[in-house]
């Protein structure tokens, strides 16, 4: 694995990060928006794990970052699920331009 | 190029696939389904990059956890087999146009970058040394957001107990 340059790594992460960037800002579905905002933190992944291999091998920082990234992914997700449900119950749908309760 | 090589492109290319599938898609569940299979290309990554414990997570947490639970919710808030209704065409160009931009942006700091690329040999990643140095409490070690994220998991545990209760009314 020593022949893939580190800039392909970082093209591909670039490229998955824009993709959930584009359809976390054109979905209007919430749990659609949610797996955008999955793509986004598994990118970023990835760029801390190549950094972490090609640029400084004698450190694990870059794995700890990715293993606290992973843990606050997995309460994020089921908290933002929990509210999905709560939101269903009331408002009958997961459309966020429908549930406008707080705007002013 | 050899063998390895080859397998990280084709699951990299794989990987922006099913990534692009899952957010052009207007089926919510094939939605879901092209993101897990992104993420099991992403753990392929990891596992061609020599860090099984990182692949391993990833497959366990995201795969088995995290997907698991988006279908359960898409089972309870959606009808089978409805579409998602079309998005404005005014945000598919805001939304295309930022992410191009964004793009050109990143990538073009990385290429005027010199990233110093070593090819000394390093410490190995394995599940032992991670798991040494994350529990200690002197060289460096990672024992305190260790505790920090633990209680963290807990609060969102209670807290997403609190949020989706159904109250009961007499």
């Amino acid at each position: 694995m020593e022949q893939v340059p580190l800039a392909h790594l970082l093209i591909l992460s670039s490229a998955l990060f824009f993709l959930g960037i584009y359809g976390f800002f054109t979905r209007r579905n919430m749990i659609t928006m949610l797996m955008s905002v999955e793509l986004i933190l598994n990118s970023v992944n990835i760029n801390f794990i190549a950094f972490n291999k090609y640029l400084f091998p004698n450190q694990l920082e870059g794995i700890f970052f990715t293993l606290f990234i992973i843990a606050v992914a997995a309460a994020e997700v089921s908290l933002a699920i929990a509210i999905i449900i709560n939101l269903f119950r009331k408002f009958n749908t997961v459309d966020v331009e429908e549930v406008d309760t707080m705007k002013f | 190029m050899s063998a390895s090589t080859i397998i990280f492109y084709i699951v990299s290319a794989l990987v922006l696939v099913f990534g692009a599938m899952s957010v052009f898609t207007r089926k919510i569940f094939r939605a879901a389904i092209y993101l897990l299979f992104s993420l099991i290309g992403i753990a392929g990554i990891y596992i061609l990059m020599n860090m099984d414990f990182i692949a391993a997570l990833q497959v366990l947490i995201y795969v088995g956890g995290i997907i698991v639970l988006i279908i359960f919710s898409i089972f309870l808030t959606h009808q089978a087999g409805d579409k998602l209704p079309k998005p404005l065409f005014k945000r598919i160009v805001a939304g295309a146009s930022m992410a191009a931009f964004g793009l050109i942006v990143v990538l073009g700091v990385f290429y005027k970058t010199a990233f110093k690329v070593t090819t000394e040999a390093g410490i190995d990643h394995s599940a032992r040394s991670i798991g040494r140095q994350m529990l200690d409490y002197h060289h460096h070690g990672y024992v305190y957001p260790f505790e920090i994220v633990s209680f963290l998991l807990l609060a969102a545990l209670v807290g997403c107990i609190v949020i989706a209760v159904k109250i009961q009314k007499k």
